[in-house]
């Protein structure tokens, strides 16, 4: 008769706090609740300018309050946690061969940052003037 | 201090290492549980010799699996401090004076000790197709072999190194919670098929790839390309699958079969 009787082991919910790789990945996959909300926000503000401009106004002067700021504050600081952590695995995801060699990680973030500042760069063009 | 001029045993006789093995003995035990052993140190032991110093000197029941010593044979897999490693490839320099932990390989079942049962793991590699799927099968070998350049080979190699340890499986929390997931080693063999200029195999193991269990259970965690000792980069594979499997579902759209 079989002896055999393999251990299962169980995998606890707090199995991505130990080991501060898993936490990493954690944070960024996290850090899409808070950017939804950030998105909400803005959304909201598309409604209230359908609304009349008293209404604009009023989102407009909720966004002064400094829980507000701290928010955005808190959003902009995980955004750039989720682009950063994003751009660096970006060349995994690149299948390109230069005269039959992979072309080279570095080329590829840099091309992330790159184009990441010319739409930052075109964005804030648009919107000042 | 050169190990020339004085013998290791009486330089490093009187340091110890503290080696705590999670037992367990399916025989008599119902659950794991952690026994502790001293292992004289010396700074160019591997974990995989501490473990055969353990069985010989101290306690012979210990299980652990082995066999070439020099990472290839891919069986010495088990966590170091619950990150999973090759037992040869670790060395206790790099832990001593602290306390090793070791346990069998987490997200596989423990069959004894630091053994797993890895049938699983290796049903999912066979399930694959992993061999090369010819256009026509009507070559005769007389017409000679499947000629490759260099450059061929160059895209897929890396996913050809794999030497089955588990280490990945182990790393990947998405196989832990859901053991259907075809998993990383297996999707980096199917990637390494695929992109093979000899197979004609591709569209069999699409189907393989476009499931939920497929490369869609992955989450890009990443962990799997980190703890793989041979370079494979499985999470790469993946995510390169990921992109075949969106164009897939694009032609699919505009062109049913
Ligand atoms: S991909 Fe790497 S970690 Fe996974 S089984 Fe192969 S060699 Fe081991
Ligand atoms: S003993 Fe073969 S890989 Fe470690």
């Amino acid at each position: 008769m079989s002896k055999r009787k393999p251990y299962q082991r169980e995998m606890n919910n707090d199995w991505w706090l130990k080991n501060a790789f898993y936490s990493k990945y954690m944070i960024r996959e996290g850090s899409s609740i808070l950017i939804t909300l950030y998105s909400l926000i803005l959304a909201w503000g598309v409604f209230r300018l359908s609304q009349g401009e008293e209404a604009f106004n009023a989102w407009l002067s909720a966004l002064q309050h400094p829980i507000s700021i701290i928010f955005h504050l808190l959003v902009l600081l995980i955004a750039l946690y989720h682009t950063i952590t994003w751009f660096s695995l970006a060349p995994k995801a690149v299948d390109l061969y230069i005269k039959g060699k992979p072309l080279d990680a570095k080329f590829i973030v840099a091309g992330h940052y790159i184009s990441f500042i010319i739409v930052t760069i075109f964005c804030l063009v648009v919107i000042m003037l | 201090m050169s190990a020339q001029t004085m013998p290791a045993h009486s330089t490093m006789a009187n340091k110890v290492i503290e080696v705590e093995i999670l037992r367990y003995r399916p025989e008599q035990d119902d659950n794991p549980f952690p026994q502790l052993f001293e292992v004289p140190y010396n700074p160019d032991m591997s974990i995989l010799e501490a473990l055969q110093y353990i069985k010989d000197h101290l306690d012979s029941t210990v299980s652990f699996r082995w066999s070439c010593r020099m990472a290839i044979c891919g069986s010495c897999g088990l966590m170091v401090n619950n990150i999973p490693k090759l037992g040869c490839k670790a060395f206790l320099r790099d832990y001593y004076p602290q306390k090793v932990k070791l346990e069998a390989l987490a997200n596989f079942p423990i069959e004894r000790d630091l053994v797993v049962d890895m049938g699983d793991f290796i049903k999912k590699l066979e399930e694959i197709k992993p061999y090369i799927i010819p256009a026509t099968d009507d070559k005769c070998l007389s017409e000679g072999t499947y000629k490759q350049t260099p450059e061929q080979m160059e895209k897929y190699k890396q996913f050809s190194m794999c030497i089955n340890c588990g280490l990945c499986y182990s790393a990947c929390p998405q196989y832990g919670l859901d053991k259907k997931f075809t998993g990383p080693a297996a999707l980096a063999l199917l990637a390494r098929y695929n992109r093979d200029s000899r197979d004609a195999g591709s569209a069999e193991r699409m189907k393989i790839v476009n499931q939920e269990e497929g490369v869609w259970s992955c989450t890009f965690v990443g962990y799997c390309s980190v703890v793989c000792p041979k370079g494979v980069d499985p999470a790469a594979a993946i995510q390169l699958l990921k992109v075949e499997s969106s164009k897939d579902y694009l032609i699919g759209m505009f062109k049913p079969d």
